[in-house]
């Protein structure tokens, strides 16, 4: 197989899409009168936001699931802490504007009699150190874990099972309030970031702008890292990991590389996800969200990075309109969901679609293992 | 401050009774005690009441249970002019209160008083019926009796311990009377030197907290070889009980174990044989537990002459239920995904999401009162440790239903199928098993399993739609922690994460023991990736 084209079709058209709405939603949200039929209303800002972040956190997801075959049902984990990280430091720009009115502790410290800043709380005060603990936190963490999880060749489901331990681990220490993490109710009441309001409008449309763009960003690594010589050794792992090992890759330096870049992604999309939503607490890690954005990636189609991202967007603006309209209905629709498109779709939308209109051209990246050749005949049954 | 007026008014009794048996001793014929005793009753003051209270003590009247029963009651009387006291029993009837005989007719025509009683009264009385209580002639009430006095420690009943020592046959209750007594003299600030120090090693021997306050309160000013003795005791006494606490956790360990092994012993043969983790495994559980309510809802409104047998009943109902859901998944859902194990760990989590959301829709969000029947309630004691007959009937349930699916792996011909598709799904196939049937079997057997779980887990868990989702990460554990395909992994998986988990928590707090105990099991599977007892297959790992 030749080299694969840096920026196909699809590519093309979502960093268009994606690049226009970065320009146009704050446009007209900021330029345009109320009454324009063409406004976007100030709801819509930060919620259409969240769903980039959302589709962020996806994309972060397939580059492992899609690309190197881990099912990580732990992200959820690596997204929060970056939220968490760009809370810390959203909580020290409050400042004596708390409503126990201390300088240097946040409100739930004082409440939990605090007398200093715990050691871990040191630096946030610094945009730069936060934005750099956004990264490093989760990238850490995914190494870590990665290293001893690849080394001992934990596969499969049980690295599935221990990926949501971990998360489901972290929930629990997070929702303890002597953890210095503001216990069950998170972190929260933000003021300002870099010296603009985080309610503002303004401030708003351009976090808004901002996410737009690091989604594009995230997109041109995660595809930049897939057509690399690297990304090809990737995807042969996820098809036969055996098989890549015998001709004698380091299959676990491969994961790991591929884990902690997705890790690192997903705490950028935890961090851009946070000042908008305005709040950051512990139910984030719950073993639930991060299977839910594996749904994400199926949806859209798995292994084609653009799907994830369009997978993102649509299942959350289906949970937005359910849950307006029928509110009983969306665990049902859910459900359905994850039943449906593990059964009937399991390329996705974009697998789907592009199958349909007999798309499939030699330049584009094979998708899930099922399309793939058939596997060796041994490793079906223990996988 | 309690002790110390404890012992203060402990002090003046003391005195008071030897003053009386003093006075008792040299002039018999001056004065009958029991008379003097009585005297106190008709002062109308507290404090001559109590002292009374002791004099009867001393003089061991015959009718002295009588009187105490009658002052707790408020049936003692008196008359103020005569100063006789009169005991009134519960129809009116009016008796003298030193010999028992039916009170004069003058006398019931008086205006007679109540002897008024007090929290402190009811104390005294209460010890001071002990005393003659030790005197019963059943063995049984005078060992409680001798152990009553034992934790009250009055030195009023010393005399009653003594002469109930002087005649008591019975081994046990001897021993009773003796530890009583080594109580009483070990605070006895009077007794000589060498007692008290025998008595602190027999009050240390019955070991038990009424020991241990024993050993603490000693009176202020007791020599130094006795508070050494009493020392030792408390030490050895604390030692015992942290080895009775360890025990406790113990069990309460094995009895969470044994929840654990229920939830998560269908998922272990799901999972050992279709090599696919069940996310709806939870939901299995709860339609278990709903089905149990559903039970006894109906025996309760149309049989209710056998409500208390509804729980039994639930089992086989939760297991067909559970089991025909289980099979239905399995048909319409799983059989389109073997040999894509992440594809059907998503698909399952929707079924489970999906199965919530009915039962909620259908019973609502808030929790079903699932009752326990009377044979269950209660709680048995083992060697100082109380347990719940409720946690010991799961445990016992669990490990019947362990064995019981032991057996039908070992000795049936579907447990032979099994355990063939288990270790070599093509080999099986070309024996000529028909794989998708046994696939099928297996399935509705491993969720009739988490039914029956469901009927236990109702007896200590709220019945909500919920209920599942809260079982299924441990439950995951359990089984990856085992090894996958053997039951004995997850046996010993179970009741190593619940007793551990039940370890830990007395020293790091539930939720951070709940931590470490994850990140222990991360670490393991690290370490053995393929569980504690790895089954030895003919496959290839992929």
């Amino acid at each position: 197989m030749s080299r694969y084209r840096f920026l196909d079709t699809a590519g093309l058209i979502f960093l268009a899409v994606v690049l226009a709405m970065a320009v146009l939603i704050p446009a007209s949200n900021l330029l345009l009168p109320p009454d324009n039929p063409l406004h976007v209303p100030d709801y819509l800002v930060p919620l259409l936001g969240k769903y980039l972040a959302f589709a962020m956190l996806a994309l972060a997801l397939d580059l492992v699931w899609g690309y190197c075959g881990i099912l990580s049902l732990g992200h959820g984990a690596f997204f929060a802490l970056g939220g968490y990280a760009m809370g810390m430091y959203l909580m020290r720009q409050i400042g004596p504007r708390g409503v126990y009115g201390n300088p240097i502790l946040p409100d739930f410290m004082v409440f939990l009699n605090y007398k200093d800043l715990p050691w871990f709380w040191l630096g946030f005060d610094h945009f730069w150190f936060a934005a750099v603990m956004v990264i490093a936190v989760p990238g850490l963490l995914a190494f870590g874990f990665g290293w001893l999880a690849f080394r001992s060749r934990v596969t499969g489901v049980y690295l599935s099972i221990i990926t949501q331990a971990l998360t489901f681990a972290l929930m629990l220490a997070f929702f303890r309030n002597d953890m210095g993490f503001g216990g069950n109710n998170g972190l929260t009441d933000f003021k300002d970031i870099l010296g603009f309001p985080v309610q503002a409008q303004g401030t708003r449309a351009a976090l808004f702008a901002l996410t737009a763009l690091a989604l594009c960003g995230a997109y041109l690594i995660s595809r930049w890292v897939v057509t690399s010589k690297l990304g090809k050794v990737v995807v042969a792992v996820r098809d036969a990991e055996s098989r890549t090992r015998f001709i004698g890759y380091r299959v676990e330096n491969y994961k790991l590389v591929v884990f902690t870049l997705s890790a690192m992604l997903a705490g950028v999309a935890g961090a851009l996800y946070v000042p908008q939503v305005g709040i950051i607490n512990p139910s984030e890690f719950a073993p639930a969200n991060s299977i839910e954005a594996v749904i994400w990636v199926a949806v859209g189609g798995r292994g084609t990075l653009v799907g994830a991202a369009l997978g993102a967007f649509l299942v959350n603006a289906g949970k937005t309109w359910f849950t307006g309209v029928l509110p009983e209905f969306w665990l049902f629709a859910l459900g359905a969901l994850f039943v449906l498109t593990t059964l009937l779709m399991p390329k996705g939308i974009v697998g789907a679609v592009s199958d349909l209109l007999g798309l499939r051209r030699k330049s584009e990246l094979p998708s899930a293992p099922p399309a793939a050749p058939a596997p060796p005949p041994a490793a079906a049954p223990a996988e | 401050m309690a002790s110390i007026r404890n012992r203060a008014s402990t002090l003046a009794a003391l005195l008071v009774l030897l003053g009386l048996t003093f006075w008792g001793a040299i002039s018999p014929a001056v004065a009958d005690p029991l008379d003097d005793a009585l005297a106190g009753f008709t002062t109308d003051k507290y404090d001559d009441t109590e002292k009374a209270i002791q004099g009867v003590v001393a003089t061991a009247a015959p009718t002295g249970k009588a009187i105490f029963e009658a002052l707790a009651a408020g049936r003692l009387v008196f008359d103020p002019e005569s100063k006789s006291v009169l005991i009134k029993d519960a129809a009116g009837k009016l008796t003298l209160a030193k010999t028992g005989e039916a009170a004069p007719a003058d006398l019931a025509s008086r205006p007679l008083k109540t002897v008024r009683a007090n929290n402190r009264i009811r104390r005294a009385v209460e010890a001071a019926s002990g005393a003659f209580e030790l005197q019963d002639p059943n063995p049984r009430k005078r060992i409680d009796a001798a152990r009553a006095v034992f934790k009250s420690r009055d030195p009023a009943a010393l005399k009653a311990i003594e002469t109930a020592l002087a005649t008591e046959k019975d081994a046990a209750a001897k021993e009773a009377l003796q530890q009583a007594r080594a109580a009483i003299i070990l605070g006895k600030a009077d007794a000589p030197e060498a007692d008290r120090v025998a008595a602190a090693d027999l009050v240390a021997d019955v070991g038990d907290q009424d020991a241990l306050a024993a050993l603490r309160s000693l009176p202020p000013g007791s020599p130094q070889t006795v508070k050494d003795a009493a020392d030792a005791g408390i030490a050895s006494i604390e030692r015992w009980l942290s080895v009775a606490n360890a025990f406790q956790d113990v069990t309460f360990g094995v009895a969470l174990g044994s929840v654990l092994l229920l939830a998560a012993i269908g998922l272990a043969i799901t999972f050992g044989v279709m090599g696919v983790i069940n996310m709806a495994h939870g939901e299995m559980v709860m339609i278990g537990a709903y089905t149990t309510f559903l039970t006894q809802r109906l025996i309760h409104s149309y049989l209710p002459a056998i409500d208390g047998a509804s729980l039994i009943i639930a089992i086989p109902a939760a297991f067909v239920v559970a089991g025909a859901v289980g099979v239905l998944i399995e048909r319409t859902v799983i059989r389109f995904l073997y040999g894509r194990p992440l594809e059907t760990l998503l698909a399952t989590w929707g079924v489970s999401l999906i199965l919530q959301q009915a039962v909620r829709t259908m019973f609502g969000p808030t929790n079903q009162a699932v009752s326990t029947p009377e044979w269950l309630q209660g709680s048995v004691s083992l060697m100082g440790v109380s347990l719940n007959w409720n946690r010991v009937a799961i445990v016992l349930f669990a490990l019947g239903v362990f064995f019981a699916l032991l057996l039908l792996l070992k000795r049936t011909s579907l447990g032979l199928k099994v355990r063939a598709v288990t270790q070599n799904r093509r080999m099986a196939a070309s024996m000529g098993i028909r794989t998708p049937w046994v696939d099928a079997m297996t399935f509705g057997l491993g969720s009739g399993v988490a039914g029956i779980a469901g009927v236990a887990l109702s007896q200590i868990d709220n019945v909500s739609p919920n209920l599942g989702q809260s079982y299924i990460i441990d439950s995951f554990l359990v089984v990856v922690f085992g090894g996958v395909g053997n039951l004995w992994g997850t046996l010993v998986g179970a009741m190593t994460i619940g007793v551990a988990n039940k370890l830990l928590e007395p020293w790091a707090g539930a939720v951070l023991g709940k931590i470490i105990l994850l990140v222990a099991i991360i670490l393991f599977i690290q370490k053995k990736p393929r569980g504690l007892f790895a089954l030895k297959g003919r496959f290839v790992d992929a």
